[in-house]
């Protein structure tokens, strides 16, 4: 039973929850750092580190936070994680740092991350919190890969850096810029919509 | 003159929501009818010009001071929620109508990145205090622009909804309106540099 429920919290963030194809939260860091699917591999990385430490502590914590004062609580915590991640970053990995800029330190206001902590980690079991915040971070990152693979290759002809189509390729340059954004996200959300067969 | 260029370049070059993407979920959510798109806009604006003061304050009279530039994260963080509690009994006290059209957007206004966004890019930008406040305006006065904007496309398509083809309705039209405004926005890109 355990294990039938630990698989279903951590397959519901994936597919059938995904962030970003069917909820559309974290539009922002989504549309605003994926013109390279490095950037875009990068930023959910991070976001799925803050939200697996963020979910881990706060069901830890849950009992002895009073109801009235939780959101300020989780956002300390939450804020506290992503200055972690931020100075990390900063120190190991400057240029991707320099790359993702102003979206690092807006992680703490990621709606994904508030939302699981409210709707799931302050309800259940460290376990099954972890389980939660590892199907949601991969469906993040795998979101913001796709989106930003599809952007590369539409926008700049290249993949991870490594061109494609050779020199005399014209790559689609309004797919890096932020119209492009917009657009390639709707495409995917068509595609997803299709393969899963939402859209009745 | 620095005014007008902060001004210009924050509402029509750099739009904060179509070029730099910063408070794309009310921009998505809220923008089902102009009024409420509206509303909206101006309690952004408001909260905003009251953080940028705040958040300038505190960051260059209280961080600085203390060596503690690396808590500008959760102290701001914290700062805005502050606020955003602040304002949301402020107008549910004056304006019960305002209170029900926004209901349970304005404690959203906390998770807003725009909001947090223009902080610290004022920080990262060395603003004075003056121009951060006038920084602080022109953004949210973008953010109201593209919001109103938007309000009055979806209007339209709302009302055209079932002669849409099957796989764009819902989300990705919507996402398509919004990158064809963006894409006029970027016919000001140049102006000012």
């Amino acid at each position: 039973m355990t294990l039938k429920n630990s698989w279903n919290n951590l397959t519901r963030g994936i597919i059938r929850e995904n962030p970003v194809f069917v909820m559309m939260l974290g539009m922002c860091p989504t549309l605003g750092v994926t013109t390279s699917m490095q950037n875009g591999l990068g930023m959910g990385l991070a976001t799925l580190f803050v939200l697996m430490m963020s979910n881990i502590f706060i069901s830890l914590v849950k009992s002895l936070i009073p109801n009235m004062v939780r959101i300020p609580c989780y956002i300390v915590m939450i804020a506290s994680f992503v200055t972690i991640i931020n100075l990390l970053m900063e120190a190991y990995l400057p240029a991707l740092h320099e790359q993702l800029g102003i979206y690092i330190p807006l992680i703490v206001v990621n709606c994904i991350i508030l939302g699981r902590a409210e709707a799931f980690a302050s309800k259940n079991n460290v376990w099954q919190s972890l389980m939660d915040a590892l199907g949601m971070g991969l469906g993040f990152t795998l979101a913001l890969t796709l989106l930003g693979a599809t952007r590369e290759i539409l926008g700049s002809g290249s993949l991870l850096g490594i061109s494609l189509f050779g020199e005399n390729a014209y790559p689609i340059l309004l797919f890096i810029m932020p119209p492009g954004a917009f657009l390639a996200l709707a495409g995917l959300i068509m595609v997803f919509n299709k393969m899963v067969g939402a859209n009745k | 003159m620095t005014y007008v260029m902060i001004f210009i370049s924050a509402v029509l070059v750099n739009n904060i929501v179509l070029s730099q993407f910063l408070g794309i979920c009310p921009f998505l959510g809220v923008s089902k009818k102009i009024s409420t798109a509206l509303g909206m806009g101006m309690a952004v604006m408001f909260v905003m010009t009251i953080a940028s003061i705040a958040t300038w304050l505190v960051y260059y009279k209280l961080l600085v001071p203390h060596g503690l530039e690396f808590m500008i994260t959760v102290v701001f963080i914290l700062v805005i929620a502050a606020l955003v509690q602040m304002v949301e009994i402020i107008i549910k006290k004056v304006s019960p109508s305002l209170y029900q059209a926004l209901g349970i957007f304005l404690p959203l206004i906390t998770t807003n990145c725009a909001v947090l966004g223009v902080a610290i890019l004022a920080i990262q930008k060395e603003y004075s205090l003056a121009n951060s406040v006038c920084f602080a305006i022109a953004n949210a006065a973008g953010f109201t622009l593209a919001i109103v904007l938007f309000a009055g496309i979806r209007e339209r398509i709302s009302s055209t909804a079932y002669n849409l083809p099957k796989a764009v309705r819902g989300t990705p039209i919507i996402l398509i309106a919004a990158a064809l405004l963006s894409l006029a926005f970027m016919g000001f890109s140049g102006i000012g540099k």
